[in-house]
């Protein structure tokens, strides 16, 4: 008579590993890191000034208000100080953060849907097809991402939808290659060659099999893709090319104003400071996660 | 056509040559396409001046009446045979406007990367190597703090630390008097290469790490120090050599990044180099300069990564003999 | 092939001496305990045990070494006298590869892939001071030879990947030996090489053990192999010793149940025997109950086998068990050969599955050069080879799953395409697939629930509750209990893993079952349940299976019919009983005396005692 492993009962107890019902998702545990905590703080308090700034702020984006570079509190100014030609910095500064994020994270976003298609796209092909995509892919990545975005506004001027395309464009090829390089190990697993047998359709293999098991690389991967869009599009800004010069915006405003470091700092610094603030915080997320994930592998002994 | 099939490490490097060279001829379609292809370049030039008269004239002086094709190969024609075009808004050749340009900036990259790739190596080796002990830990963050930041920010920062708010010590400006060379005057290079420096480092640092880190914990690693070598011998013929070969590729990806941060750091600090030469060619929509400089800086990238690619297999005798 | 033992001198002095060994994790949870043993100039010791139970632990500890998070917490480890626990770190490292060396168990991945096997050999004398550069070159030559390799330079400028398995571990050896070490530590080192080489390697081991006068312990799960070349042989469970004592005597009666439920796990080439494997697992470091830590899965069971661990005590002159009913145990008959196997039979005139001139490639290479076979309905048949014989293509072709092979391949009278995803649903659901590792056919990211109900919804069979009840009824049938549907692999142990793979690949009722080498990733107790299980789901629903595997005596406990495969020809095909019995072939044959069995072991070690 053959004996289950489920009889005698007293094995079982001995030696049940975790209890039935999984811990939470990649995310969540990676969020009991004290780094991805602060990580989310940093990039959080910039979220909510970047939306609610502009109700809170004092004086309009252009409204003259001092001379300027007048130190806080002199000649009227507000709390940061007025600007190089007199507007409110404390202002401005509130104005400021929409614009940047917002055409980040969209950028980023289109990159990443585009780049994840192809990227799995050529890990499963693994024939002519993966390489003929990965050559494409290369094509664009000899481009830094701030030169395409110079030469498409050299031509076509400067304006949102442009460098969110270029933005874009050039996040797309770079996320290819991270999604194919996480994804071709998990293509020569066991598991895909038996849905294969099952007959499962291929882009039912992608999204089913293929794309939830890469998640942890992936999400390491938008977090500093984002890290880089927000830091391409400010740079673009701090060269004078965003679409409003004379706009307020995080980027514009450090050019602006980096004559009077010297004495009047605040109208680069406060930019500055949440520029940096703002991307230290997403590498910090994007760190928490990926040792997260590598822990969760460890657990699983990885065999 | 043996050779194009032949074995070994000639035979290899040939296929990549040739691989390389196809991607920098489409690279230069690509940059042809992003410049002249789309919209008018005549109307982008002119801006607001677009008179019907003036477009024609520019027009013509372009040689935009001819088919895309024809425009393209008469380009790329020029480009082979080192004759970049005109510069619209200086009217001298773009070669004799890049050239001096070229250097400083060729000696901004060199002695940023002279200094940082061996410095990332050692850098993350220790840190891999003292894994999880201060030195690892405080220097782990501090990498990814710094990787996280965008160029301008770094090099403003260093500005206000060490030109003018904090310390007094360095130029803020590193403008190289036209006629002399950036060497001549050392002071102004150093927080533009410093920038540069800690743009590409930190990340290549962490890659290292996680490189050296993967190679001491591997089953030869073990064996070595079972066979009771010294860890001196351990470390230096047996974990350095296989932990490098992933890195190669890291640094030519930077390297080649490097070749796009040139642009915001010789912004800042008013260094006249191909970055800023570029900046100023978008803002004037000065054509010819903006594709020379296009492609000068993809075929670097192209060119770093067939190095990169070389050096792996130089570097990995595993995948030597397969040839 | 007959493995001859050298009859050993009376034990000499020993020179390796271990006492109380203990092994804990940094955080202080003891992976090893009490282990205690000697060995004897010239002598090897077997150290056998299943995965978990600490066998590599403890060979490790012999250099000094642990892994990374664990530690040498306490005992005494002896060599020649000296206490290599209480040497400092330059001490130890002069120690080790001088007078203790290790042979690990992967070749490949011990040798630094980018060097040349010369430097690697000469490091190893270099760095223990071995003479002048011409002495140490004369020595490598010398060792080479022992080993059976070339000695010329022209060979030892290649690089390791540029040799096969069994010259890769032939050069491990080498290195063991080389500066002629006291203690040899070998470390499974036959894992994953063709039985051929396999048996070349142990000579190899047994004869250098001898002409040196080198304490060897050899740690194996394998016990056939063990016998074939221990004396003595410890047997580890739960981080401790069970059971010390002469090779036949273990084998032939042993005092501990575990020992003996391990021994009547292994496959037997002769005698249609059924295994019987032993339920449950392992308990892990930390969940180790504060009795013996064998009682819960023990048959001999009673209440006062909870209360403390058992001593080690001494059963039999030279013979110590780790069990407070040992003499109950020996009292116990010898294990039978087991009952003949209870197969249905085969039914003749329907052919399941025919295969006709098949011809596959791997690229431009030919890797089946003609391959006819027929499997009638109800019947199991083998297909046996080493590696690279082609037997792995030969079950994805069947399946679809490789498509560069021409030819035909009949499911009944109906052709099938090539490739899974061109042939029928009805052709699809009928032939499944059950793959070797266990640890990678399962998706990581799923609930078991959804990987077995998979196939119900691919397959349009049933959905929702219908379908979670007909996953819930399957592994019962599988005798994993419900509460198994909503775990994920990775908290699942091997074998566990192994029966969801069944229980997916028969939730959609296939008529036909290819078992690709399902139990080679498996520790033999687990093999035997695995083995159990697929015999007795193959008689309960009448399937015909296609079992590929490279264990020749495996394959007496479950097929009617046999094809050996050799570099992509089946070189004999016929009923198993006979193939085993009396091969035609001379591969076959040579496969055969080969194969290391416990049965012509211990007689042979018996007969050299007389």
């Amino acid at each position: 008579m053959s004996q289950t492993e489920q009889a005698p009962a007293l094995a079982e107890g001995v030696d049940t590993p975790t209890p039935p019902g999984r811990t939470s998702s990649l995310l969540a545990r990676s969020l009991r890191l004290w780094r991805t905590r602060i990580g989310l703080l940093f990039v959080l308090i910039l979220v909510v000034i970047a939306i609610i700034g502009p109700w809170i702020a004092p004086h309009g984006a252009s409204e003259f208000v001092a001379t300027p570079f007048s130190k806080p509190g002199q000649n009227g100014a507000g709390i940061l100080g007025s600007d190089y030609i007199g507007q409110d910095v404390y202002s401005r500064f509130l104005y400021g953060g929409s614009s940047i994020l917002l055409s980040a994270t969209i950028s980023t976003a289109i990159g990443m849907v585009l780049g994840i298609a192809i990227g799995l796209v050529a890990a499963y092909a693994r024939n002519a097809l993966d390489e003929v995509l990965m050559r494409a892919m290369d094509v664009i990545m000899a481009f830094p991402q701030i030169l395409l975005a110079l030469v498409a506004v050299s031509l076509i001027g400067a304006g949102w939808g442009i460098i969110i395309a270029a933005i874009a464009l050039t996040t797309a090829p770079r996320v290819a290659r991270v999604t194919r390089g996480a994804a071709l190990p998990v293509v020569e697993r066991d598991f895909v060659a038996a849905t294969e047998s099952m007959g499962l359709s291929r882009p039912r293999i992608l999204t089913g099999e293929l794309f939830p098991s890469i998640l942890g690389p992936i999400m390491v991967e938008a977090t500093l893709r984002l890290t880089y869009s927000i830091g391409v599009i400010a740079a673009l800004a701090f060269l004078g090319l965003a679409p409003d010069p004379n706009g307020a915006n995080w980027g514009s405003m450090i050019q602006q104003n980096q004559l009077a470091l010297a004495t009047q700092p605040w109208g680069a610094l406060a930019p500055i400071l949440a520029i940096a603030l703002l991307t230290m915080g997403t590498g910090l997320i994007g760190d928490g996660i990926a040792r997260t994930a590598a822990g969760i592998d460890r657990e699983r002994g990885d065999e | 056509m043996r050779w194009l099939r032949g074995g070994g490490i000639s035979g290899f490097v040939v296929r990549r040559v040739l691989l390389g060279l196809l991607t920098l001829f489409l690279v230069s379609v690509v940059v042809f396409v992003a410049t002249q292809a789309l919209g008018d370049p005549a109307r982008a030039i002119l801006g607001r001046d677009a008179t019907p008269e003036r477009l024609t004239a520019l027009q013509n002086q372009l040689n935009l009446d001819q088919s895309l094709v024809q425009q393209y190969l008469n380009w790329l024609g020029g480009l082979l045979h080192g004759d970049l075009g005109d510069s619209l808004a200086a009217q001298l050749p773009v070669s004799t406007l890049l050239h001096d340009r070229l250097i400083n900036s060729a000696v901004l990259v060199f002695c940023a990367a002279v200094i940082s790739i061996p410095l990332s190596i050692a850098l993350g080796s220790y840190a891999a190597l003292r894994r999880e002990k201060p030195f690892d830990t405080i220097s782990t963050n501090i990498m990814l703090l710094l990787a996280a930041l965008p160029e301008f920010v770094v090099a403003v920062l260093l500005v206000i630390l060490f030109a003018t708010t904090v310390f007094t010590w360095l130029p803020a400006i590193s403008a190289v008097p036209p006629g002399t060379h950036p060497w001549d005057d050392p002071k102004i290079l150093i927080l533009p290469t410093l920038t540069l420096i800690l743009a590409v480092a930190p990340y290549v640092a962490r890659i290292m790490r996680a490189s050296m880190i993967e190679v001491l914990e591997s089953d030869y690693v073990e064996m070595a120090r079972l066979k009771g070598l010294p860890e001196r011998t351990v470390l230096r013929r047996h974990a350095l050599p296989n932990a490098i070969g992933p890195v190669f590729q890291v640094i030519a990806i930077n390297l080649a990044y490097l070749a796009g941060g040139i642009v915001v750091v010789e912004y800042v600090f008013a260094y006249p180099g191909i970055g800023s030469a570029l900046l100023d060619a978008v803002v004037n929509h000065d054509i010819p300069v903006v594709q020379a400089l296009a492609m000068l800086i993809a075929g670097v990238y192209v060119v770093v990564n067939l190095l990169a690619d070389v050096a792996t297999i130089l570097v990995t005798p595993r995948l030597r003999t397969r040839l | 092939m007959s493995v001859q033992q050298q009859p050993t001198p009376a034990p000499a002095q020993p020179s390796v001496s271990v006492q109380d060994l203990q092994i804990c994790t940094n955080s202080g949870v003891p992976v090893v305990t009490e282990v205690s043993f000697e060995i004897s100039p010239g002598e090897v010791l077997g150290l056998v045990g299943e995965s978990g139970s600490g066998k590599t632990t403890v060979g490790l500890s012999l250099l000094g070494h642990a892994r990374r998070g664990l530690r040498i917490a306490d005992g005494e480890i002896s060599l020649d006298g000296e206490n290599i626990l209480d040497l400092g770190d330059e001490d130890l490292r002069r120690l080790r590869g001088s007078r203790a060396s290790y042979v690990p168990q992967d070749p490949a991945s011990s040798l630094n892939p980018a060097l040349r096997i010369s430097l690697q050999l000469r490091e190893v004398l270099a760095a223990h001071g071995w003479g002048s550069r011409k002495e140490r070159d004369a020595r490598i030559a010398e060792m080479m030879r022992e080993v059976a390799l070339p000695d010329d330079p022209e060979f030892l400028r290649r690089y390791p990947h540029q040799l096969s398995g069994g010259q890769q571990q032939r050069i491990g050896l080498a290195m063991a030996f080389a500066n002629r070490p006291r203690l040899i530590v070998l470390d499974e080192p036959t894992t994953g090489l063709d039985v051929t080489t396999q048996a070349t390697v142990l000579t190899t081991v047994r004869e250098l053990a001898a002409l040196h006068g080198v304490a060897a312990l050899y740690v194996s799960h394998d016990l056939a192999v063990v016998a074939a070349l221990a004396r003595r042989v410890a047997v580890m469970y739960a981080g401790r010793i069970v059971e010390l004592g002469p090779a036949e005597d273990l084998f032939e009666s042993a005092a501990h149940p575990y020992t003996r439920r391990l021994v009547g796990a292994i496959p037997r080439l002769t005698g249609g025997r059924s295994l019987v494997g032993i339920p449950g697992h392992a308990p892990s470091p930390g969940r180790r109950p504060p009795g013996c830590a064998f009682a819960p899965r023990c048959t001999l069971h009673i209440p006062q086998c909870d209360e403390n661990v058992p001593a080690l005590d001494t059963v039999r002159s030279g013979h110590r068990a780790r069990c407070i009913r040992a003499q109950d145990v020996l009292r116990q008959a010898r294990a039978k050969v087991g009952d003949p196997l209870d197969l249905i039979p085969a039914d003749a005139d329907s052919a399941a599955l025919t295969l006709e001139n098949v011809v596959a490639h791997y690229g431009p290479i030919e890797v089946l050069h003609s391959i006819n076979l027929t499997l009638e309905r109800h019947e199991c048949l083998a297909i046996v080879g080493e590696s690279g014989s082609g037997k792995t293509t030969t079950a994805r072709s069947i399946a679809g799953l490789h498509r560069d092979w021409t030819g035909s391949i009949r499911l009944g009278d109906k052709e099938l395409e090539a490739s899974a995803r061109a042939r029928s649903t009805e052709s699809r659901r009928q032939i499944q697939y059950i793959f070797q590792n266990p640890y990678g056919s399962l998706n990581p990211r799923k609930t078991i629930r959804e990987t077995v109900g998979q196939p119900l919804s691919v397959f349009d069979i049933a959905k929702s509750r219908k379908a979670d009840e007909m996953v819930q009824e399957m592994l019962e049938q599988v005798s994993l209990s419900a509460s198994y549907a909503n775990r994920y692999p990775d908290q699942l142990s091997g074998g566990e893993r192994q029966r969801v793979a069944i229980a997916r690949a028969l939730i959609s009722s296939p008529s036909i079952l290819i078992c690709d080498e399902v139990t080679s990733a498996l520790d033999v107790s687990v093999q035997a349940a695995i083995v159990e299980l697929l015999g007795q789901l193959q008689r309960e629903l009448g399937l015909s299976m296609v079992f590929v595997t490279h264990n020749l005596p495996l394959v007496r406990s479950i097929a009617q019919n046999v094809a050996v495969l050799s570099d992509g020809d089946i070189v004999e095909y016929g009923a198993t009983a006979d193939v085993l019995a009396d091969p035609q072939q001379p591969y076959t044959r040579e496969l055969i005396t080969n194969t290391p069995s416990l049965e012509t072991a211990t007689s042979e070690a018996m007969a050299k005692e007389a």
